[in-house]
C-alpha cells in the first residue's frame, strides 16, 4: 500500500515540528537542502525579518511598486464575459497589465532590495515561462545586479520572446538540457549555481516553493494582489465574492490573491493546475490530481512521483504550470479544506484564450488562461447575484508563437 | 562505530548504485574493497540530484534508466556484506526515495542488510529528528555533512548529532573533480575538530593521488566519488579492473 506509506511519512516529520515552527505549513514546508546553503537560508530569513520591520524598506518597496511595476492594478467587471455564461458576475484582477507582464515583479522587487541590504551583487534564477526570468532582468537592470537565469531548453523553445527580453535586459541565460529540459531542471541547475557561489549570490526564486523562508516571503511579496482585490471588491460591489480563481504552477500568484481572503470562511478558494493532454503521469502536472507529499528542490509537499520517489516528468502546453511539486502552503490549504484544486486541460486553456480576447479584449497568458477555464465551467451554474473574482496573473504575448501553432484562426 | 580509518587518509569509495547496472556495480565495490578501501558509500540514484555536479549526474541517469531502486540498492549493501565484514557500508542518498519507502522500513531493512551509515545530502540537523530516532533505534550511524559556509553554531550541531565520522564538504559547490583543493577545508576541519573528537572524512573534488595524499595531513579520511564514477563511465566491461588499479593508485601514495 503506497499511499499508507506515504502519509506516515509526514506524520514523523510532524511529530517534532510544532505548527509553530517558521517555514512550516501544517506538516509540509521546511528546509531540505544540502548544508551549504543552509548560512546563506538563515541570512535570508534574518534579513527579510529585519526589511519586514524597517519602514525604509516598506517606503521604498511600496514606491517602486506604484511608480515603476504599476500598482494598483485594476479589477475589472468583465461584462462581456459575464454576459455569455450567464451566472455569476466576473471580475478580472489585472495583475497582465503590470510592468514585464505578469505578477512576478511584485517578488523580484521585493527580494532585489534585500540583496541590496546583504550586499550582494550577483542574482541568479530560473524560469520556466520567462515570465520570472524577465521580472529577474528587469530588476537586475533597475539596481545594476549581474543577472544568470536558468532555463530549461524546452522552454526557451516556446517561450523564445522571452528568451530574447531577458538578454535585450543585460543578462545571461542559460539552457538547461537534463530531465525533461522544463522548469523543474531549471531549478535543479539555479541550486547547483547557488551552491558553488552562495557566498556571493542570491538564488531570487520565482515562486513559493524551495526551502524556508521562500514559500512564505514570496508569498508576503504577492499579498498585495489580495489585499488590493478585496478592497476593490467590496468598494464595487460592498460584498465579498463566493469564489476566487487562480491558476496555481508552483503556485505564487494563486496565494497572493487567496491570502488575504483565507480568514473570510466563505470565500471559495480555488486553484487550477494544469490538466495537460491526459491523466496518466507524465501527462499533465496535477499534483493534487496525481501527486503524493514528498521532498523536493527544498520543501515537503504533494509531489508528482513514482513508488520508488523518483520525480515523474509533467506535460502542460503553458510552462509556468509545467512542475512536478507546489508550493507547500497550498498542501496546506487542501488538506484543511480551505482551498479546492482543479485541472484544467491544454485544450480548454486554449479555448478559455479566445474567449476571453474575443469577449473582452484581455489576450492571457497560457497559465491564466487555466483560470479562465475554470471560471468558464463554473460561472454558468452560480447565481446573477454571485460574484466570481480571476486572477489575470499574466498576458499573452509571450505565448502567441504557441497560440498560432494551436489555434485554427483564420486569415 | 565499525569505521576504521587506521591509514591516514583512509579512502571512502564512492560509487553510484546500478551504474551501469547492479551486478557490475557489485564487482566494482568489491574491487575497490580488495584495493584497500576503508569505506564504500553505496550511492543512491535519484532524478533530481541538485547537489551532484555533471559525472554523477550522468550515472545517475544511466542508472535510473533501468530503475534501479532503494530497494536493490540495499539487497546490493547486503552482497556486500556478506563478502566483507570489515569493510565500512554507507547508503548515500538524498531524502525522497528514503521517505517514499518510509523512514522506519527503511532503517530496519538497512540495519538487517549490514549497513552502517546513512548520509542523507538534503537532510540538515534541523530537519533530521524524525530520522535521527530511527537510525539510533537501529544502530545506524547518522552522517552529516558540514560546510565551509557552515556557521560555528551549525558545526556544534552537526557534531551532537553525528556519529560514525563527520564529512566535511571542502568547499562550496557540487561534487566534482577540480585542479586544486581550496584552503576552506583545512580550515573547516580546524574549526570541526572544536566540536567533535569523531573522525572526520574530507570529500568534494579529490581525484588525483597527491590531492589525496594531502587530505591526510589533517583529516583521518577522504572521499573519493566522481573520479570513480567518471573511471565507471571511460570503462565499459573492465570496471571493476580499472577502479581497483586507480583505487591502489591512489593508495600507494604515501602521504
Amino acid at each position: 500500500m503506497a499511499t499508507a506509506k506515504i502519509t506516515s511519512a509526514p506524520n514523523k516529520h510532524s511529530s517534532t515540528a510544532p505548527k509553530s515552527v517558521p517555514g512550516r505549513f501544517g506538516v509540509y514546508g521546511g528546509r531540505y537542502v544540502p548544508e551549504t546553503l543552509m548560512a546563506a537560508l538563515e541570512e535570508l530569513e534574518c534579513e527579510y525579518d529585519k526589511a519586514k520591520r524597517d519602514p525604509k524598506y516598506q517606503k521604498r518597496l511600496d514606491l517602486l511598486l506604484r511608480t515603476y511595476a504599476g500598482r494598483p492594478t485594476p479589477l475589472f467587471f468583465a461584462r462581456r464575459l459575464t454576459e455569455k455564461l450567464g451566472g455569476a458576475k466576473i471580475y478580472l484582477k489585472r495583475e497582465d497589465l503590470l510592468h514585464t507582464g505578469a505578477h512576478k515583479i511584485n517578488n523580484c522587487l521585493g527580494q532585489a532590495l534585500l540583496v541590496e541590504r546583504m550586499g550582494k551583487h550577483r542574482v541568479i534564477a530560473e524560469t520556466g515561462a520567462g515570465q520570472h526570468g524577465v521580472a529577474t532582468a528587469t530588476v537586475c537592470a533597475l539596481l545594476g545586479f549581474e543577472c544568470v537565469v536558468y532555463m530549461g531548453t524546452e522552454d526557451m523553445r516556446r517561450q523564445e520572446l522571452n528568451v530574447f527580453r531577458m538578454r535585450l535586459l543585460g543578462t545571461e541565460v542559460r539552457g538547461v538540457d537534463s530531465g525533461s529540459r522544463t522548469l523543474k531542471d531549471a531549478i535543479n541547475e539555479a541550486m547547483r549555481d547557488w551552491v558553488t557561489n552562495v557566498r556571493t549570490t542570491h538564488y531570487l526564486l520565482g515562486s513559493v516553493l524551495g526551502a524556508h523562508p521562500y514559500p512564505t516571503m514570496v508569498r508576503d511579496f504577492h499579498r498585495v494582489i489580495g489585499r488590493e482585490a478585496r478592497a476593490q471588491i467590496l468598494k464595487a460591489e460592498g460584498k465579498l465574492p463566493t469564489a476566487i480563481i487562480a491558476c496555481v504552477g508552483g503556485g505564487s500568484n494563486s496565494i497572493g490573491i487567496f491570502y488575504d481572503f483565507i480568514k473570510d470562511k466563505k470565500v471559495q478558494l480555488i486553484g487550477v493546475e494544469a490538466g495537460g493532454r491526459g491523466d496518466q503521469l507524465g501527462d499533465h502536472a496535477a499534483r493534487f490530481r496525481g501527486g503524493s507529499p514528498g521532498v523536493l528542490q527544498g520543501t515537503y509537499s504533494y509531489v508528482l512521483q513514482d513508488r520508488a520517489g523518483q520525480i515523474a516528468t509533467t506535460h502542460s502546453v503553458s510552462a509556468g504550470l509545467d512542475y512536478p511539486s507546489i508550493g507547500p502552503e497550498h498542501a496546506m490549504l487542501k488538506d484543511l479544506g480551505r482551498a479546492e484544486y482543479i485541472p484544467a486541460s491544454d485544450q480548454e486553456a486554449l479555448e478559455a484564450t479566445t474567449l476571453l480576447a474575443r469577449t473582452e479584449g484581455i489576450i492571457p497568458a497560457l497559465e491564466s488562461a487555466h483560470a479562465v477555464a475554470e471560471v468558464t465551467k463554473r460561472a454558468p451554474k452560480m447565481k446573477k447575484s454571485e460574484i466570481v473574482l480571476v486572477n489575470v496573473s499574466g498576458r499573452g504575448d509571450k505565448d502567441i508563437g504557441i497560440m498560432r501553432e494551436h489555434l485554427k484562426i483564420e486569415g | 562505530m565499525p569505521f576504521h580509518f587506521e591509514r591516514k587518509p583512509s579512502l571512502v569509495a564512492y560509487v553510484t548504485s546500478g551504474d551501469p547496472d547492479l551486478a557490475t556495480t557489485r564487482e566494482v565495490i568489491l574491487a575497490a574493497i580488495a584495493a584497500g578501501s576503508s569505506v564504500i558509500e553505496l550511492g543512491v540514484p535519484f532524478s533530481d540530484p541538485l547537489a551532484d555536479g555533471p559525472v554523477i549526474q550522468r550515472a545517475s541517469e544511466r542508472a535510473l534508466k533501468h530503475g534501479t531502486s532503494l530497494d536493490q540498492v540495499l539487497k546490493l549493501a547486503a552482497e556486500i556484506r556478506e563478502q566483507s565484514q570489515s569493510v565500512g557500508l554507507i547508503i548515500f542518498t538524498y531524502l525522497n526515495p528514503m521517505l517514499q519507502m518510509g523512514l522506519e522500513k527503511f532503517c530496519k531493512i538497512a540495519r538487517l542488510a549490514g549497513v552502517d551509515g546513512v548520509l542523507v545530502t538534503d537532510l540538515p540537523v534541523e530537519e533530521a529528528a524524525p530520522y535521527l530516532a530511527e537510525m539510533r533505534k537501529n544502530e545506524l550511524a547518522p552522517i552529516f555533512l558540514a560546510a565551509p559556509t557552515s556557521t560555528d553554531d551549525r558545526l556544534k550541531r552537526i557534531a551532537k548529532v553525528s556519529s560514525g565520522f563527520v564529512y566535511a564538504v571542502s568547499r562550496t559547490g557540487v561534487t566534482g573533480a577540480r585542479k586544486q583543493l581550496p584552503e576552506d577545508a583545512q580550515t573547516l576541519v580546524r574549526r570541526l575538530r572544536k566540536y567533535t573528537k569523531l573522525p572526520i572524512a574530507v570529500g568534494f573534488g579529490i581525484s588525483t593521488p597527491d590531492q589525496f595524499a594531502a587530505v591526510g595531513g589533517y583529516a583521518d579520511a577522504a572521499v573519493v566519488g566522481s573520479a570513480i564514477v567518471d573511471i565507471i563511465e571511460r570503462s565499459p566491461g573492465k570496471e571493476a579492473q580499472s577502479v581497483g588499479e586507480f583505487v591502489k593508485r591512489l593508495l600507494a601514495n604515501k602521504p
